[in-house]
């Protein structure tokens, strides 16, 4: 992973408009986004937001500060440099012919990926890990002919001990 | 038992302590309207253009400090708002708008006036709503009217489906607001202020900035304890000023593009800069690379973001600046800064911003004078943008606090009149000149039919130069004086005030402008005075774009008359 990014993770209520209130905050300053991702949390009525940004053309500090601003936004941690587990999800379809086919699910299995639809000419594949990972596999399956490819974007949380949960503080007010 | 939508909304007006609407209806808020005339304690101003509300709204709260409110129809009523939102966000005013929307089976179908209003005032609202369960509708006028004065202030928009302002709910105001994504920093840490109190100990040419954040959190005395026990110099912000009085001894003006030349010449020279309540904007700054070259800068500001956002700070202090300041001071000792103070005075000796040349013809400079003179300093002035704004600034010296209102941010013309409608309201018993451009007045002018109905007893001085007279000075200086779409055709305001039903005279000379102004102040309702001015008149010092605060240009003048002359220099 290239260092200058920053994987940033925002709390936000489970409301309508949320994530249009921070894309148009990322558009409006100017802040590029590499890639976001939204879903449930651990806690009723919040979603958890991973965003990845590239350091070298955002000012990082500014996005958390901005997004701070925000009302839906509970809390933001820039959780870059920290222990953290990065997770992407990838569904690569990738041309395939019997003389291929093999060859194609080796490279699968030694990236403990798997094959999630067969069709004559084409092998589905779903792929999870860290960027690094799903990139990877992608360029060596370039080489069959890719047909279409789907990428999650990165999720992220930080391991055990540094939990990026809404504190107790802030629970017991809502 | 059970109230509609539209009468909780009007209850919880009165909770919020709210007397004045300003608005436009509409087929969409008919129901919130048609409310209104169970609720005779709330006053209801229509205006002529739902922009004019939105600006009388933001005037209403600059004045009094308390929230404005603004009401308009949904589609086109909703849209004419947005500049007025625009211009309160930018200058962290608290207004409340509320809009109607189509009912909720029409959402979403592009059914009659029927816009997205909370789609397009995202970026220009602290927050905003649309409420599509009644139940909701307490609860969002609470938290409302909680965002937009707490903190930094500024516009929340809350949109109402048609149906939802006819729908029954049991009616409980909440007592409190539930927002954990919503903690305002009031309290400075105190660490923050210790280096900070070390760093002013240190100083040897301190300069404090103080800006809108003064006026906002009423830290007058606070920031009179600081400069006076430190022996700071005080220069203000182009909002900031009325957050200090210029009659002190330790005020040295405003900074910026158009401010005085010594209050420039004392920001890049000083080695100490406490920034209190402002976000330096580059109308400030000037060149960013070049602002205060050889300072430690401290910056006090209630909002996170605004620190290190376009200038690097070196002690960052987050909270209201009456609290940050009250800390500060315990930690103050007595100072002198003789020395520096001295060199502040030689330069606005060298550098006289504010004297007013000897002229045949009628300066806006003169005009905005004379109404200081007549009034003594005892009103509240509302400004347009463009040269007449940087004038009544400039001329007009302001002691009282917060007697300054005008657009900074997103630079409005055609703020004037309808703020100035608001200021009055909100201030009955204030004197409120209005300081109009012709060009700027013209942007909302029908609200002088607003000025006539509701006897707004407002002030209005047109500095007439028949052009857009800043762009104009622009195309002077940089465009070698093409002058493309600045010359206007203005009409004769006199007869158009007339029209209106509002007294007004034209005036030409300098004989006639104080007795013009006497009249006005004489008056017991509205009146106008077109002064007609020197047509190509500049507003001077001038920092160029591009260039840095102390490489301002000057006005080239001979001698400076004795009358101009302020009775402190």
């Amino acid at each position: 992973m290239v260092s200058s990014q920053h994987i940033i993770t925002a709390m936000v209520a489970d409301k309508p408009g949320v994530l249009n209130r921070v894309a148009s905050l990322f558009r409006r300053r100017g802040f590029n986004i590499e890639s976001i991702a939204v879903g449930a949390s651990e806690v009723p009525d919040v979603s958890r937001m991973t965003i990845v940004v590239d350091g070298a053309t955002t000012l990082v500090e500014q996005v958390r500060k901005q997004l701070d601003k925000v009302i839906d936004v509970i809390k933001v941690s820039d959780i870059t440099g920290e222990t953290t587990i990065m997770r992407e999800l990838a569904l690569i379809k990738v041309k395939s012919s019997a003389a291929t086919r093999s060859e194609i699910m080796q490279i699968v299995d030694i990236f403990r990926a798997k094959i999630v639809d067969v069709a004559n000419d084409s092998l589905t594949v779903e792929v999870t890990g860290d960027e690094a990972k799903v990139t990877s596999l992608y360029n060596l399956l370039k080489g069959f002919g890719i047909k279409e490819i789907s990428r999650t974007g990165v999720i992220g949380m930080t391991r055990g001990g540094t939990p990026q949960v809404v504190s107790e503080e802030e629970l017991s007010k809502r | 038992m059970k109230l509609t939508g539209a009468q909780i909304v009007c209850e919880s007006l009165l909770k919020e302590d709210v007397d004045v609407i300003f608005g436009i209806l509409g087929g969409q808020i008919l129901p919130l309207y048609d409310t209104l005339t169970q609720y005779p304690q709330l006053r209801h101003i229509l205006t002529g253009h739902e922009q004019g509300a939105a600006h009388a709204a933001e005037g209403y709260a600059r004045a009094t400090g308390k929230v404005g409110v603004c009401f308009a129809t949904s589609g086109p009523g909703a849209t004419n708002l947005v500049t007025g939102i625009a211009d309160a966000y930018l200058d962290s005013t608290p207004i409340v708008a509320i809009t109607g929307q189509v009912g909720r089976p029409f959402i979403g179908k592009d059914a009659f006036q029927e816009i997205d209003i909370t789609g397009i005032t995202l970026p220009i609202t602290k927050h905003n709503y649309m409420v599509t369960d009644v139940a909701d509708m307490a609860k969002t006028m609470k938290e409302a009217f909680y965002l937009a004065r707490s903190g930094r202030p500024g516009p929340v928009l809350i949109d109402i489906p048609k149906d939802v302002q006819v729908e029954q709910t049991e009616f409980s105001y909440p007592s409190k607001v539930d927002l954990p994504g919503y903690k305002p920093t009031l309290t400075g840490h105190p660490s923050q202020i210790a280096k900070a109190a070390k760093l002013i100990a240190g100083a040897r040419k301190p300069v404090i900035i103080a800006g809108r954040g003064i006026i906002i959190s009423e830290a007058y005395d606070e920031l009179k304890t600081l400069a006076e026990t430190a022996q700071i110099p005080v220069i203000t912000t182009l909002l900031g000023i009325s957050s200090f009085p210029e009659s002190h001894v330790l005020s040295y003006g405003w900074l910026g593009m158009h401010g005085m030349a010594y209050a420039n010449m004392a920001v890049t020279d000083c080695d100490l800069l406490i920034a209190i309540g402002m976000r330096f904007d580059d109308r400030a700054t000037a060149k960013v690379s070049g602002f205060a070259p050889h300072a430690k800068i401290v910056h006090i500001d209630i909002d996170p973001a605004e620190i290190g956002k376009n200038v690097r700070v070196d002690v960052p202090i987050v909270g209201d600046a009456k609290t940050v300041l009250k800390s500060l001071n315990k930690l103050l000792l007595p100072q002198e800064h003789t020395e520096w103070l001295h060199q502040l005075d030689i330069w606005r000796k060298e550098h006289p911003s504010l004297s007013i040349r000897d002229s045949e013809g009628l300066l806006p400079q003169y005009v905005i004078r004379k109404i200081w003179e007549v009034t003594k300093g005892d009103a509240l002035v509302v400004t347009g943008v463009g040269q007449h704004q940087m004038f009544a600034g400039q001329h007009f010296f302001y002691d009282k606090p917060n007697s300054f209102i005008s657009s900074g941010g997103l630079g409005t013309m055609g703020f004037e009149l309808p703020a100035s409608m608001g200021a009055k309201i909100g201030k009955p018993e204030e004197t409120v000149w209005c300081i109009a451009g012709d060009g700027s007045i013209q942007m909302t002018i029908q609200e002088l039919a607003t000025v006539s109905r509701e006897n707004i007893a407002i002030k209005v001085a047109i500095i007439n130069n028949n052009y857009l007279g800043m762009v104009r000075q622009w195309q002077q200086l940089f465009y070698e004086k093409r002058y493309i779409a600045t010359p206007l055709h203005c009409p004769d305001f006199v007869k158009l005030a007339e029209a209106y039903g509002i007294p007004a005279q034209n005036v030409k000379t300098r004989e006639e402008v104080v007795p013009a102004v006497q009249k006005a102040m004489a008056m017991p309702g509205p009146y106008i005075i077109n002064f007609e001015v020197e047509p190509e008149e500049n507003v001077y010092p001038m920092v160029p774009p591009g260039a840095s605060l102390h490489e301002f240009i000057e006005e080239p003048r001979k001698e400076v008359p004795a009358w101009s002359r302020r009775s402190i220099l």
